[in-house]
């Protein structure tokens, strides 16, 4: 498995400036780690005479290093499964990730950092696994936390959109009323296969009249061409996996 | 058992709160009032209050593990685990988790269903909570309790953001039957309003013309 960081429009750098904290409430602690003096990050010596651009890009460098090493951890921290659900299929299990705090946590910061100016008003979650990752995202950003689920799960009036599957179809709902023409949205699930899923949350999203800015994933199978269902959304994702 | 009893009296985040949930009758079916908290995640300050609440109380009690029932349980614990420094544990519906898993049956109104947990994902003597997002009869968190003690960890506690109070001796009938200890109680954000629960339950019964005795609620 190798590892990446990036988004396929240019609207998005996704060069990791220096982390401050975000304190959108005195209770809440600093989700981004800021790196102390006893930390490995080596400095690199400044020149008395550093430029100001110079010294934009020695700081850009040390965050890109720190990114790399929270993404070689993240990497590191998910299990590949063979043959599950069934033969021939390389499962990517999140679970594991979900038991290092410290890569738990650089997830939701690296989602965080992307997001965290954007005006994101709805993250979006595709069950189940979605919900584990988009819940922690919003309430960093100032997000409503929305719910994608199978039929028959949300209560009350809800909207659907069918979409396919290997074998057979599905369908995704969303509840009436929770979101807002002109809310601006994130979509989160924790894998991208073959994008059937994300293009139909991107659907539901666009027929209430909300502006979806962006999907994010922890882990792509780039092999199965999940981007091309998602029109022309955006997607990033923080690792990269065969399919 | 219920926040308010529990050192929380008069704090104004819990009203905002329970004020969020939504009841939705007659879900998944008649008779049936749904609480649903999906409209407590669209209002940013109670959702974070929600979360505020649960780190405040188990920061310090040395949790290694925040394990979380799907799917509901996945909307809160995650979040808690983050905070209080915790791995969060998935216990999912059956074929879900990949790899080896460990299994509990558990009783529905009709039949029977199951919760799995992977293992290795908690080691022994690990100190664990349990997370929902509501407990009704309690089947669902005894079974989560006793896959946690079946691979020797310590459950804390129960979490929920809703409880019925109704419930309450049943869950201990429940957990003692199991012969688990009295220390899994449970702590409870915000319970179904007392008189509008009454008063919902009195309106339905009418509606369908049938004695309220009759009625039995799930949520």
């Amino acid at each position: 498995m190798f590892v990446v960081c990036r988004s396929n429009s240019s609207s998005f750098r996704s060069v990791v400036a220096a982390t401050r904290p975000c304190f959108s409430c005195p209770r809440f602690p600093p989700l981004i780690a800021i790196p102390t003096p006893s930390s490995s990050i080596r400095f690199p010596p400044l020149r008395s005479f550093s430029s100001p651009r110079q010294i934009t890009r020695m700081a850009s460098k040390v965050a890109q290093d720190q990114q790399d090493s929270r993404l070689e951890r993240i990497s590191s921290a998910i299990r590949v499964i063979p043959d599950f659900p069934k033969p021939g299929i390389m499962f990517q299990d999140i679970t594991t990730l979900l038991l290092d705090t410290k890569a738990f946590r650089d997830t939701i910061d690296l989602f965080v950092e992307r997001y965290r100016d954007k005006n994101i008003s709805v993250v979006a979650g595709v069950e189940a696994r979605g919900f584990i990752f988009g819940p922690p995202i919003a309430l960093a950003i100032g997000a409503k936390f929305v719910p994608m689920r199978k039929p028959n799960k949300l209560p009350g009036e809800v909207i659907s959109e069918e979409y396919s599957l290997e074998y057979g179809t599905d369908k995704m709902e969303m509840h009436v009323g929770a979101v807002q023409p002109g809310d601006r949205a994130l979509i989160i699930d924790d894998l991208i296969a073959t994008g059937g899923t994300l293009g139909a949350a991107i659907k539901l999203l666009e027929r209430v009249g909300v502006h979806v800015v962006e999907c994010a994933c922890v882990i792509e199978l780039p092999e199965l061409k999940g981007r091309e269902k998602l029109g022309d959304k955006s997607l990033f994702v923080l690792v990269k996996g065969a399919a | 058992m219920f926040a308010e009893e529990n050192g929380l009296k008069g704090d104004p985040r819990l009203q905002a709160i329970s004020q969020a949930i939504r009841v939705v009758p007659h879900f998944p079916k008649q008779g049936i009032m749904f609480q649903d908290i999906t409209t407590l995640l669209l209002d940013h300050k109670a959702f974070k209050d929600t979360v505020d609440i649960f780190v405040d109380r188990y920061r310090d009690m040395h949790i290694s593990v925040v394990a979380g029932i799907e799917a509901r349980g996945f909307m809160f614990g995650p979040s808690i685990a983050l905070r209080i420094g915790a791995k969060f544990v998935p216990l999912r519906k059956p074929r879900k988790l990949p790899g080896e898993v460990i299994s509990e049956k558990y009783a529905l109104e009709y039949g029977t269903d199951c919760l799995e947990l992977h293992v290795g994902a908690v080691q022994p003597g690990e100190r664990a909570i349990v997370i929902d997002d509501l407990v009704a009869t309690g089947g669902t968190l005894s079974a989560g309790v006793k896959l946690l003690e079946r691979v020797g960890a310590e459950v804390v506690e129960c979490a929920c953001v809703i409880g019925v109070p109704e419930v309450k001796v049943m869950i201990y009938y429940l957990l003692a039957g199991a012969g688990l200890l009295e220390s899994h109680f449970m702590f409870l954000l915000s319970r179904v309003k007392q008189t509008n629960f009454v008063e919902q339950y009195q309106k339905v019964a009418q509606q369908l013309s049938c004695s309220p005795s009759k009625m039995r609620l799930h949520f």
